[in-house]
């Protein structure tokens, strides 16, 4: 019996669910049989939603759920619980779970909770070509005779291990396992699952086989109830004879002085033993001359001493390869699309275009995009590459790691960190990813805070406006490191300020002590570099122009009629220039910069081009492709070195994206953290330049 | 002199073996979920600049744990070495 989901591709196609701890490279797997392009990550927060594919193998059909990495099935974060529930609601036909072969003691635990709701289970033994590295080698005839369970070896990089496991799911698809993977479980246990067991045999329609059903019953029983039972026709709390086992089994496990928790934790526990016992003589190891690569990287990156050193130099790094490589191609870029202007303009005017809607299209809508396309879009698709590897590679919980401490200050977990991250690049995607967060009150200051880290879309203005106004003339080597250099300063400064305001909330409205979790930091994995870049430099571009046309078009066209609409001998967009000057000043900007914020909701990387749309507009029409003539123009519309700090303020501290504050309400699903992911950032940014207004009328004052 | 070691009082090369976790039931699961059941070898084999989160090595992964929830696990009593 299996429930159908709405956006399901197939309805008579086998389900299969792709389940595994978190790092093994299920994706990998999920990827390799789909072909579909979901991005793989090497920390747990990377596949938080369950993204369905499909293949067809010897006509038959198949879909293919991708659960998040769980460890085991009883959830502690929301991550898990989706993967829980999806199980649960036993939906899928049959489950694959992916393992890692160097670890495989461990990733059993899950193997065989998941063999415990249904036969049809397919262990996939992951990272062969891993193993094989570190000199181990594993018979995994011996354990799958041992488990009643097909048992796959696989190299899913290297795309071997896949057509097995077809076979294997075709022949599951044909005729489902018929023998269960027996776990011993101690005496007291075994027998109360009897009485459950011979109770529930009577019962028609079982979703589960008696046994399985028992266990869950002991482990949980509101929850089976819940899950297991919602499509069975017999609800579990009105069969007389179950309800009277359950009885009996309470009393005899009363008698014996054995609470629900404590047999909890014996069944756990005898799950752990169980899998030694299966593993026992499995693995055997070679003594191996390699080195271990990850012990001796880790020796820096987490070391006492130079490990947050190295940290800063990475970002350092990271942020210098972004600012040089995004040099050229946005020089080119910009010659290549301001240039246009004229060629544009020389068309329409063929076409018969009337003067007006030509210069709409031309230097509302072309002008933008271009502005988009040319200076912003080249340093995002450099980033998120670089930032990919990085991910790739397995380094970012070891950033997790090494700032753990500051978050526990902050009165949050080191798992912060990992959602920062993700925020560098998307703040939606940060927000999502805060999921990995157990405690839900972390987790809602994480998600509150995210925005207060820059995405991608604002390292453009930041980046910008740092080598206008506080390089001077310079270029070369030495400006593009200086630019580094401030540009991770500013960085470091969103990240402490993230820290102080976590810290405000948990002392607040968001009270409470820091949780526990635990972190695992999986081993360095070498990412397979080109393909990441080429495809991440792709994904990117084509996110990029896909919002540029969607927003950035439509937002200079509006751009270009506030400025070219009058009313009462003044434009539409002087009107509201004017209305929010007197606003503006005290902050440091001016009526136009904040119009620009205001607009920007939609998407942050369209700021900036309003701003130099908006001042074009009103003076004279200049074309120009370098940073120096748009310095003049600002500095020509009352820019000084304080609306230069207040700007970048403002760009690291304001209201969320309108995707993000959407997402925000779709993972919160309350309206209140909403409002107040908006309120925050927002008060923050407004305090700030507030401030820095204040310091300079001081310093006007004094000299 | 008889106080039983805790997991958190491992420095970085040292390992032990787990005798007993008294922790709230939420870690406590947790910990299971890691492997870490009484009889478990631990070794450890990083800790951070600040002191109070460490790496151990347990049943073939790394894992982090901090020092306040470390202290939940107790560690057999060594025998002596030579």
């Amino acid at each position: 019996m299996v429930k159908k989901k709405k956006n399901e591709p197939q309805k008579d196609a086998f389900v299969v669910a792709l389940a595994g701890n978190p790092n093994v490279g299920k994706s990998t797997v999920f990827n390799a049989l789909t072909g579909m392009h979901q991005h793989t990550g090497n920390w747990p927060g990377k596949t938080v939603s369950n993204a369905f594919g499909s293949y067809t193998y010897q006509n038959k059909a198949y879909t293919l759920v991708d659960l998040p990495g769980t460890y085991s099935l009883s959830a502690h974060s929301e991550e898990e619980k989706h993967a829980d529930d999806f199980l649960f609601s036993l939906e899928s036909n049959a489950v694959a779970v992916v393992c890692d072969a160097t670890c495989l003691l461990r990733n059993l635990h899950l193997v065989l909770q998941i063999a415990e709701l249904t036969p049809n289970t397919v262990v996939c033994v992951n990272l062969m070509d891993e193993a094989k590295h570190k000199g181990l080698s594993l018979d995994l005839d011996l354990l799958s005779k041992r488990l009643s369970l097909p048992v796959i070896p696989m190299a899913a990089r290297s795309k071997k291990g896949l057509g097995e496991l077809k076979d294997t799911l075709a022949q599951l698809a044909q005729a489902p396992n018929p023998s269960a993977t027996r776990i011993p479980y101690p005496e007291t246990i075994e027998h109360a699952v009897g009485i459950l067991e011979n109770a529930l045999e009577s019962l028609p329609d079982l979703p589960l086989s008696p046994r399985a059903l028992a266990l869950q019953m002991l482990k949980n029983a509101e929850e089976a109830e819940k899950t297991l039972l919602s499509f069975s026709g017999v609800a579990l709390a009105e069969a007389e004879n179950v309800q009277k086992a359950l009885l009996e089994v309470e009393t005899e496990l009363n008698k014996a002085g054995i609470s629900k928790e404590q047999l909890r934790e014996d069944m756990g526990e005898a799950l752990v033993r169980a899998a030694e016992g299966f593993m026992e003589g499995i693995v055997t190891e070679a003594p191996t001359k390699k080195k271990d690569f990850s012990r001796t990287a880790d020796r820096i990156f987490m070391s006492k001493t130079v490990g947050i050193p190295v940290m800063l130099l990475l970002l350092l790094l990271v942020f210098w390869i972004t600012i040089v490589g995004a040099n050229y191609p946005s020089e080119m870029l910009s010659n290549l699309l301001f240039g246009m202007e004229e060629k544009l303009l020389a068309f329409f005017t063929y076409c018969g275009v009337s003067p007006w809607l030509r210069e709409l299209l031309v230097f509302g809508l072309w002008r933008v995009l271009s502005w988009v396309v040319a200076v912003m879009l080249p340093p995002m698709a450099i980033f998120f590459p670089m930032f990919t590897l990085l991910e790739d590679l397995g380094y970012l919980p070891r950033v997790a790691f090494n700032l753990d401490h500051q978050f526990r200050k902050a009165g949050t977990c080191g798992k912060q960190s990992l959602t920062m991250c993700m925020g560098f690049g998307c703040n939606a995607v940060g927000v999502t990813g805060c999921r990995i967060i157990d405690s839900p009150r972390e987790r809602l200051i994480a998600v509150l805070t995210n925005s207060l880290v820059p995405c991608n879309g604002r390292f453009p203005i930041l980046i910008s406006i740092i080598t206008m106004f506080f390089l001077g003339a310079s270029s070369g080597f030495s400006a593009s490191l200086a630019s580094s250099v401030l540009l991770t300063l500013t960085i470091v400064f969103s990240v402490l300020v993230t820290q102080l305001v976590s810290k405000i909330l948990s002392k607040t409205i968001l009270k409470g002590i820091p949780s526990s979790f635990t972190l695992e930091l999986p081993p360095y994995r070498k990412p397979q570099i080109g393909k990441v870049i080429i495809r991440s430099i792709f994904d990117r571009t084509l996110f990029v122009l896909g919002r540029a046309v969607a927003v950035a078009a439509p937002a200079g066209i509006l751009i270009w009629l506030l400025s070219n609409l009058s009313y009462g001998g003044e434009t539409l967009l002087a009107h509201c220039a004017t209305f929010l000057d007197p606003f503006a000043h005290w902050l440091g900007l001016d009526g136009v910069i904040l119009l620009a914020f205001i607009l920007g909701l939609p998407a942050n990387e369209i700021v900036f081009p309003i701003i130099i749309m908006a001042y074009l507009s009103a003076g004279s029409l200049l074309e120009f492709d370098s940073l120096t003539q748009l310095h003049a123009l600002l500095i020509g519309n009352g820019w000084t070195i304080e609306t230069a700090i207040c700007v970048m303020l403002f760009a690291l501290m304001h209201w969320p994206c309108s995707t993000t504050l959407l997402t925000i309400q779709k993972e919160t699903k309350s309206f209140k953290w909403t409002a107040l992911s908006f309120l925050i950032p927002t008060v923050c940014g407004l305090f700030s330049c507030f401030l820095v207004h204040l310091l300079f009328l001081g310093i006007h004052a004094i000299f | 002199m008889n106080k039983a070691k805790t997991l958190a009082s491992l420095s970085p090369g040292e390992s032990g073996i787990v005798a007993d976790i008294f922790a709230p039931p939420a870690m406590k699961e947790r910990f299971l979920d890691l492997g870490l059941i009484p009889k478990t070898t631990v070794l450890c084999t990083a800790q951070s600049y600040s002191r109070d989160i460490c790496v151990y090595e347990i049943r073939g992964a790394s894992i982090a744990i901090r020092d306040c929830d470390a202290a939940y696990i107790t560690l057999e009593k060594e025998k002596s070495n030579g």
